[in-house]
């Protein structure tokens, strides 16, 4: 088989498997539905690991050939194209392989569902959308993945389309993410119109350093550069979907949807999209020191503000939530400190972990019957020994415990950041430290809480309507003789198997993807402005050395001071957290409210355009045209009949000389100005 | 080989609505019916060899028909169609095959005329893309409002007397001012009504074309309709029933925004540049003002009707970006394109009002609430379309804006910046009305005893999914064809007249 059958195998099985399940769902039945779409995405999965022992071994060649001509107009082919370097390559094994376990967990997780085969044709549809975005050789590709898997994000957060809270999320979602996709339409429309005239993407890295200097007057008379400008909106994109503040809005509510496609889309996939296109932009970022600072910024303030609203949350997803828009902000940090390969690092890295930890937040709420508030959990390690293994496993890996992935791949991150000589690093530097204290609390909080403890559900008064509950979870809570079980096979085998990773990942990858030859070429970073790497390379012996020197650096002990202290707050003393919540009333109440951005973009952005709305129709169409201008001239033409009503004489000739009369006084009237001069 | 391929696309359609007027009373309704569908598709059959026969490496007129028709007045008989009104013909005579079928059990009364009217406004508007001569297409642009107006008329809804009345008054202001620009330029071009003649004028000055801009402006911006003349549209639409909304949001709206490329623009070059920006700006307008209008509506056909405006504000914004004295050719095609594709999305979502409709009789989204619940199918069809409408990639709807809006960034910066809100609002009004209509739990009894779509239904909603999904996927298909139509078009423009 040829490289680009290979690749084309890759993208088209899984969108084969989704079209069948969706279309012929009805007629093969849930078990062929689910076989046949886990088929095609193990098909993907097993060649993407192939393509990706080619790149580890150096065999394989980067492909970069277009497959389809969309469209062609100007002169300028508008092209499906597949790039596959080594940076494909690695997501496309994360996306197959979270993508495979995911749909092998749903078939326990969403077995009751009587929409079980859109789902899957849905997670299918997701896994093909986002193999096209990530093997894309151009923008326009790369746009079509991106609303392509938006679209999917909004299917699936309203999968369960009866429940309010659903479609309310999946439309804000939608929207938000279109403000988002904004931004990125016209920073793609500036590099068609100065880039040479080209969407491919090495065309266009070709023609920027020719345009360093160039300005462009988006506001006349103020010089901007062409490349910052470009650089800025394509990010707006990125914030939109890896929902960096302030655009991070719909991140929390989409946990509406299933827990399969939170895990797969709104943590290990589909959200880090903005930082794996910055990351593949990096000779265009690599050229604007703003650019790069403004994305500092950003994901610092996502890092740090995000992580502080994860401490108040008492939905275990929301946790769990909160803590993939801190970890996005983290890797966007690396992006803002030319660190980009410690960005995607952190990207895999992180999507084997959050994966595992959704997933694992999913088996513990169908272990309590789809409840989901962790006030009514407590001593679950008891009765679902897997999934609290491994996601202790998961926790340890976020929190950054030496060895673990999560700890190479985030201590990386911070020893970039403390590397960078950009003005915002001070602050982002702050941020990614305090961020270690923050995460390692509402980590082990959650963890002390759901797995240790009191077992809360005994006396939990949770009523039977307190979730807006429908058909298919009819029994919300355990009853008053149940227990928790821990799930079936088919949930806790991909726990197993993305703990794994969990744990080794970052051991085994650290060295060839951060300072090795793995993304030599692939990404680019201008040294001699931005030596953070080469510092990084200077400080770094070995894996197990770096897992070693951290016992004596802070981000261990802050790590370990926020799992104690959660161990104390919530295990020891836990009148403490309470009193803390009462002596500093007016910060909680900031953080339930999640800073009211909610309620302000509600009131500003929702309510406001459809006050304006409202304003053009009434006043502007309804008043200002109709009333006046067309039943105006109406009644003018009312009244001038009253008078001619009396000319009408009903003789032929008659009427034909007024119409004469008339088109003649037209177009004297019309053409006069030329008449007269 | 086809020789009169133009004329029996205008005449097999008319002739088999004058052949159903025939049948006379609802009592033989049946056959009625099935008539009008044999005249429907035999004049979409006739219509099919345009495009696959169309050389698409030379460029001008195909198909021509010329005969003699009033010699002492310089009027002929003048047919053809070049890569753009190509398009137009054979879109138009696929809607009317829609749109008889929609209409097959839904008109009860006066069954006969029903479908006699709409086959005779399709050959009616057939003939306006293919006129080239400047009567010829007068009369066809004049002749397909009286059947437009009498379904609005008779087959509308309660207010439909304001509604046609509206509709009438708005488009007789304009037409007589494009008729007295027609007879000037008839003595300029030495005493003919040729349209190509018009075009080879090689001298008018700027305030004459000025002036004609502004007559020939006044009678197609109203069609399009551009803002501030667009009232008449969502008011027509909401009088109409289904079958006459999808023809009026498909093609009607089409022909204003053709008028604009086959006579302002080439005729009155330099009038075009020098008004360009004032066209932008009522269409940028179009695009947010109308946009946020579209937002508030309960009606979903005053929805949709808005949306239909918004939309068409990207036709013209395409077709007067100019980038020094030559038109952008990415956003001319990206107006076409979007034209073609808004004849699809429209006439589908005008489709699934009509569904639910013909169901609930009511429009209004607060009478609706979780139709998916009990219409799965239609729910997924309405999905695409809703998608197309938001201007989804894979759709058709995104080509056209996507196009314009890079064309645009070439231009001027904050003109694109503008258009691309849609991206925002479009999705806005769109989803938000699915979310409150289809989504939900079952709202009232009502909803609960919805059905799902028959195979009527089911059929006409498939075809156009196909077609929104098609062009959405192989926009290439369509703009091969407009190629070189659109670069004499462009070059035409490049050549001043002063």
């Amino acid at each position: 088989m040829d490289m680009k059958s290979l690749y084309l195998l890759i993208a088209l099985a899984p969108l084969a498997g989704s079209i069948i399940a969706g279309l012929f769902g009805w007629a093969i039945g849930r078990r062929a539905a689910h076989v046949v779409t886990i088929l095609g995405v193990a098909v993907s999965a097993v060649l993407s690991f192939r393509v990706l022992y080619g790149f580890m071994s150096g065999q394989a060649e980067v492909f970069n050939e277009p497959v389809y001509t969309w469209l062609t107009v100007g002169g300028i082919d508008y092209s499906v194209g597949f790039l596959v370097d080594s940076l494909t390559a690695m997501m496309l094994v994360v996306v197959t392989s979270v993508s495979l376990m995911v749909h092998i967990y749903t078939i326990g997780y969403m077995h009751e569902d009587p929409g079980y085969q859109r789902f899957f044709s849905y997670i299918s549809l997701f896994t093909f959308s986002m193999l096209m975005l990530v093997m894309s050789n151009n923008f326009i590709q790369l746009f079509f993945g991106w609303e392509a898997v938006g679209l999917v994000s909004y299917l699936l957060i309203g999968f369960w389309f009866k429940r309010p809270t659903a479609i309310y999320a999946n439309l804000k979602a939608f929207l938000v993410n279109r403000v988002g996709d904004f931004g990125f339409l016209l920073g793609i429309g500036l590099v068609m119109a100065y880039f040479g005239g080209s969407l491919d993407y090495q065309a266009v890295f070709a023609a920027a350093p020719a345009l360093a200097g160039k300005t462009i007057q988006i506001i006349p008379g103020v010089d901007w550069s062409l490349i910052t400008v470009t650089c800025l909106l394509l990010f707006v994109g990125a914030m939109g979907k890896s929902a960096q503040f302030p655009l991070h809005v719909w991140l929390p509510d989409s946990m509406e949807g299933p827990t399969p496609i939170s895990a797969l889309i709104h943590a290990a996939t589909m959200v880090t999209a903005g930082i794996f296109m910055v990351a593949r932009m990096s000779p265009l970022y690599e050229m604007s020191d703003v650019a790069l600072n403004f994305i500092l910024v950003i994901g610092s303030i996502t890092a740090l503000f995000m992580g502080f609203l994860g401490i108040v949350q008492t939905d275990i997803k929301r946790v769990v939530a909160y803590s993939t828009l801190s970890q996005l902000g983290y890797m966007t940090v690396a992006l803002g400190v030319s660190a980009y390969s410690v960005a995607v690092f952190h990207l895999m890295t992180h999507a084997f972990f959050k994966a595992l930890l959704f997933l694992g937040a999913g088996s513990v709420i169908m272990g309590m019957h789809h409840d989901q508030d962790m006030r009514n959990m407590g001593g679950l390690r008891k009765y679902m020994p897997i999934t609290w293994l491994t996601s202790l496993l998961g926790s340890l890996a976020l929190i950054g415990t030496p060895f673990f992935s999560g700890f190479y791949s985030k201590d990386s991150i911070i020893e970039a950041v403390q590397a960078s000589h950009l003005p915002a690093s001070g602050f982002a530097s702050f941020a990614v430290i305090v961020g270690v204290f923050v995460t390692a609390f509402y980590s082990f909080r959650m963890y002390f809480l759901v797995f240790h403890g009191k077992e809360r559900w005994m006396e939990a008064k949770h009523g039977h309507d307190a979730h807006g509950h429908d058909d298919h979870d009819h029994h919300h809570g355990l009853g008053p003789n149940d227990k928790p079980h821990e799930s079936p096979w088919v949930v806790t085998l991909p726990l197993i198997l993305l703990a794994i990773p969990s744990v080794v990942i970052g051991y085994l990858a650290i060295e060839p993807m951060l300072y090795g030859d793995f993304f030599k070429n692939v990404i680019f970073v201008n040294h001699e402005a931005h030596p953070v790497m080469e510092e990084l390379a200077h400080e770094f012996h070995s894996a197990a050395g770096m897992g070693m020197h951290a016992f004596t650096t802070a981000p261990f002990w802050l790590a370990l001071a926020g799992v104690v202290v959660a161990w104390f707050f919530y295990m020891k003393a836990p009148h403490i957290p309470a009193k803390i919540k009462q002596t500093f009333a007016p910060v909680n109440r900031l953080l339930e409210n999640k800073y009211y951005l909610d309620e302000i973009y509600y009131a500003v952005f929702a309510k406001g355009s459809r006050a304006l709305g409202t304003f053009f129709w009434k006043i502007g169409d309804m008043l200002l045209i109709d009333g006046l201008f067309v039943n105006g001239s109406a009644k003018l033409v009312g009244a001038f009949s009253r008078v001619t009503r009396k000319l009408q004489t009903g003789f032929i000739y008659s009427y034909a000389t007024t119409m004469i009369i008339g088109v003649l006084a037209l177009v004297t009237i019309w053409f006069a100005p030329l008449i007269i001069r | 080989m086809f020789t009169n391929l133009l004329s029996l696309a205008i005449w097999t359609p008319i002739v088999a609505g004058l052949i159903v007027l025939l049948t006379g009373g609802d009592q033989r309704a049946p056959l009625a019916r099935w008539l009008a569908l044999a005249g429907a598709l035999a004049g979409f059959v006739v219509s099919l060899p345009l495009f696959t026969s169309f050389d698409v490496l030379h460029g001008g007129m195909q198909f021509v028909e010329q005969r003699p028709w009033v010699e002492a007045l310089g009027i002929t008989y003048h047919l053809g169609v070049d890569g753009i009104s190509m398009l137009f013909v054979v879109l138009n005579s696929f809607v009317t095959l829609m749109v008889v079928i929609a209409g097959w059990q839904v008109i009860e009364k006066r069954v006969a005329q029903y479908f006699a009217a709409f086959l005779i406004m399709s050959g009616l508007i057939n003939g306006a893309f293919a006129a080239l001569d400047a009567i010829l297409f007068y009369m066809f642009f004049e002749g397909m409002l009286i059947p437009m107006y009498l379904i609005i008329g008779v087959w509308g809804g309660p207010r439909r007397v304001y509604a046609s009345i509206k509709f009438f008054l708005y488009t007789l202001l304009g037409s007589l001012l494009m008729l007295v620009a027609f007879i000037y330029l008839y003595f300029q071009a030495g005493r003919t009504f040729d349209i190509q003649a018009f075009q080879a004028l090689a001298k008018i000055p700027l305030n004459v074309q000025i002036l004609l801009f502004i007559a020939f402006f006044l009678s197609f911006a109203v069609k399009v309709p551009m803002w501030p003349v667009h009232t008449w549209l969502p008011d027509a639409h909401v009088e109409a029933p289904t079958g006459g909304s999808m023809v009026l949001a498909a093609i009607t709206l089409k022909i204003g925004a053709y008028g604009f490329l086959r006579f302002a623009l080439p005729i009155l070059p330099d009038a075009a540049r020098y008004l360009a920006p004032a066209i932008i700006v009522l269409s940028l307008v179009a695009v947010v003002y109308i946009g946020l209008v579209a937002l508030v509506q309960s009606d979903m056909k005053k929805l949709v009707a808005y949306s239909s405006i918004s939309h068409m504000g990207f036709v013209t914004l395409g077709l007067f970006l100019f980038t020094g004295n030559n038109l952008n050719q990415v956003a001319v095609e990206g107006a076409l394109v979007q034209m073609v594709s808004h004849g699809f999305v429209s006439a589908a979502m005008f489709m699934c009002i009509g569904v639910m409709y013909d169901r609930l009789h009511s429009r209004n989204i607060a009478d609706y609430g979780g139709v998916a619940n009990r219409m799965p199918i239609f729910a997924a069809f309405m999905m695409l379309f809703a998608m197309a409408n938001s201007g989804l990639p894979g759709t058709s709807g995104f080509v056209g804006e996507f196009m314009v809006i890079m064309g645009a960034v070439q231009t001027n910066f904050w003109v694109a910046f503008f258009a691309a809100t849609t991206l925002i609002f479009g999705a806005a009004y769109t989803l938000w009305m699915y979310k409150r209509v289809i989504f939900g739990d079952i709202a009232n009894p009502h909803v609960a005893e919805l059905s799902d779509v028959n195979k009527r239904e089911f059929l006409i909603l498939a075809v156009l999914a196909f077609t929104v999904l098609g062009m959405g996927l192989v926009p290439d298909l369509f703009t091969q064809k407009m190629h070189l139509s659109v670069n004499d078009l462009i070059a035409h423009v490049a050549q001043s007249k002063l």
